[in-house]
């Protein structure tokens, strides 16, 4: 059964990227029982020691824990709000979203129809936030402020729809990993990362830090599986997805193929997964010092970086049991 | 004013070094700080790395960086009448590159001027700016072999030395980043502070901010400055948009650019310490441009950045504008981070 209190919680708290307190509060909460030791480096990166019972490997599993969002970038005298991106925020799902800032405060998202026509997909200069506001005194953001989607959590068909979904449910799948973790021969370390969605900065000098033996990203991939989608293998509710390839990193082949025996010996379903547009914190940590072995186990999920981002509860329940298996046999 | 601001201003920006040529700057640089610093040496990429010790023991590492690289030309072939053809070093403005004087990095320097087809013959591109490979620099070679002989493939050119004091504003060519250069040698004038404070003057920012990267790794601080001079394009507008910064606007503070996001923690520090001392500051247009804190907060385990630049007007071209108040503004401001600086300001909340 998913933890829709714990998922609300991880889904709706406020993180886009370089700004994680929140969220990283918010995780700090829920896995300090389960953890040795957790700790916050320079850049603001989440570290979860669990402690091996020996004779395992340094294993580092992450999970970004910033989101892709806006910030404001000018306050127009009329009280309309122009914004850059931080992260794949792409203009087409921006058009008639609600947004939400650190302070609470909401707005939407619209575009300049004079100059663009209803049907076509907009540049992101052409967009505005409105806030309500009459004139400018009256926003209530500043310039430099970041906001993120609105979306609230919901539960329909065995399916979950909410905002941020990449990457909070794979934080959602680590926290699961270390409740339900008895005892491992490995020496443990979950990081949730900063910056994912921006340079991968979280992960590298995580990383760098740790020094794992293997290094193992939990993130959303994208699916094939909707109306003339992209053609891709991925879909929705056939298991998590163990990455082969993505456009920023082959996957190490032991790691996949130790995923792929992981979801055997748990008797889980899962798929492979090549996806052409988009990497993970794997690409980065693969590169750290003399190079990691790393890879990545992928959530498949629908209208990635929209405010309706939909996985498969069971896709989310079985990545849980095979990085049990994976973790406990070692 | 501050005229030994803009003497040191002048001095370092008058001198040449396109990204991978800093010899010339670096000269001049290593003169001004040497007998300022407690340490002094260049790496193997070229950064200028100094030392200035700690008033006393238990303070931080504190990094402040300056990029001494310009963005400039080279020479990547020559005609049969004996032009050379142009390859960019760094993101050089292209448009504002035709008819141009342009100085040939050659053992000893000379000039050349940037060569288009005539206006009077000129049949199409009349309306629009010539790219890059239309352009030649005519050094009044009649042949392939002279021209190969006075400027062989791989010589550097950059804009030529130019600098005027105009009032309270100075105009003079490579500002992006002569002016972060300056206010780094104002730190090192005075001091010894409570932190031990590596002045790095970096190469290659302009081509991939990579003296920055190794001299971070080398060094691994527990903070990096960045000094910059940056984009003022605030010019008559259209329509309501911001500038990404104002020229006299004050200093010019990075919240988010394209090549990474300031820390919150760090972001209120810089812009409580302006305003306790009354230092104006403007916020940069966020996600616009890059600079050395884009690599260096990502080497090793994660070095906390943040970037503050001086505004300069027409950057990446022959010759940029600054307001002198905004440098003064600059070298205070960071004067005073650098001397107030604590763990505390630096951990993520």
């Amino acid at each position: 059964m998913i933890d829709l209190e714990l998922l609300n919680t991880l889904t709706q708290t406020f993180g886009p990227s370089g700004h994680e307190e929140a969220i990283r509060a918010a995780l700090r909460q829920a896995v300090e029982p389960y953890a040795d030791e957790v700790r916050v480096d320079a850049l603001g990166n989440l570290i979860v020691h669990r402690r091996g019972t020996g004779g395992g490997k340094r294993l580092l599993l992450t999970a970004h824990m910033d989101e892709i969002g806006l910030v404001i970038a000018h306050i127009e005298a009329n009280g309309f709000a122009r914004f850059a991106q931080i992260g794949g925020l792409r203009p087409l799902n921006c058009v008639g979203a609600r947004v939400r800032f650190a302070n609470g405060a909401e707005g939407v998202i619209d575009v300049e129809y004079r100059e663009q026509g209803a049907n076509e997909i907009p540049m992101l200069r052409q967009l505005y936030i409105d806030f309500g506001a009459p004139h400018a005194e009256a926003v209530p953001v500043k310039v430099g402020d970041p906001g993120v989607f609105v979306g609230a959590l919901r539960a329909q068909n065995g399916r979950l729809i909410s905002k941020t979904m990449d990457d909070r449910i794979s934080c959602y799948v680590l926290v699961e990993v270390l409740r339900q973790l008895k005892s491992t021969p490995h020496d443990l370390y979950i990081v949730f990362t900063v910056q994912e969605e921006y340079t991968l900065g979280g992960a590298r000098t995580a990383a760098y830090a740790l020094e794992p033996d293997m290094a193992i990203a939990v993130d959303v991939t994208a699916t094939g599986d909707t109306p003339k989608a992209l053609p891709m293998a991925v879909e929705l509710g056939k298991g998590p997805a163990v990455k082969v390839q993505d456009s920023g990193m082959i996957a190490h082949p032991l790691v996949r193929d130790w995923l792929i025996e992981a979801a055997r010996a748990a008797q889980v379903p899962y798929q492979l997964e090549i996806l052409v547009g988009g990497t993970t914190d794997a690409a980065a940590m693969q590169l750290t010092r003399a190079g990691v072995p790393a890879g990545c186990l992928s959530i498949p999920c629908r209208h990635v970086h929209s405010p309706g981002e939909i996985v498969d509860a069971q896709d989310v329940e079985n990545a849980i049991r095979l990085l049990l298996v994976a973790l406990t046999q070692g | 004013m501050n005229t030994s601001l803009v003497e040191m201003l002048e001095s370092i920006a008058q001198a040449y070094g396109p990204s991978g040529y800093e010899q010339g700057v670096r000269r001049v640089l290593r003169g001004l700080v040497q007998q300022q610093v407690d340490e002094l040496r260049v790496d193997a990429l070229g950064n200028l790395i100094t030392l200035k010790r700690a008033a006393r023991a238990g303070g931080l590492k504190v990094l402040v960086a300056a990029h001494m690289d310009e963005v400039g030309l080279m020479v990547m072939d020559h005609t049969a009448d004996g032009m050379l053809r142009l390859a960019a070093i760094g993101g050089v403005d292209a448009r504002l590159l035709p008819g141009r004087e342009v100085m040939v990095l050659a053992q000893e320097p000379f000039p050349g001027v940037i060569g288009l087809k005539a206006i009077h013959r000129a049949r199409e591109g009349y309306e629009n700016a010539p790219a890059l490979e239309h352009l030649v620099v005519d050094i009044g070679a009649s042949s392939r072999e002279e021209a190969q002989r006075l400027a062989p493939v791989g010589t550097a050119l950059a804009f030529p030395a130019r600098f005027k004091v105009l009032g309270p504003t100075v105009m003079g060519k490579a500002f992006d980043d002569r002016a972060g250069c300056t206010v780094l040698a104002e730190l090192l004038r005075h001091g010894p502070y409570p932190h031990d404070v590596y002045g790095v003057f970096t190469v290659q920012e302009e081509v991939g901010l990579r003296g920055a990267q190794v001299a971070a790794y080398a060094l691994n601080p527990d903070v990096a400055f960045v000094v910059e001079g940056t984009i003022a394009d605030d010019l008559p507008k259209d329509y309501d948009e911001s500038p990404t910064s104002r020229l006299g606007g004050g200093v010019v503070i990075t919240v988010q650019d394209g090549s990474y996001i300031t820390p919150p923690q760090l972001l209120d520090f810089v812009v409580g310490v302006a305003q306790e001392l009354g230092i104006p500051y403007q916020f940069k247009q966020p996600g616009i441009g890059g600079t050395d804190a884009g690599a260096m907060h990502k080497v090793r385990a994660g070095i906390p950045s943040v970037a503050l630049a001086v505004p300069c007007r027409y950057i990446h071209g022959p010759l940029a504008l600054l307001h002198l108040a905004d440098l003064e503004h600059t070298a205070r401001l960071l004067q005073a981070l650098v001397e107030r600086v604590t763990p505390a300001v630096l951990l993520p909340r």
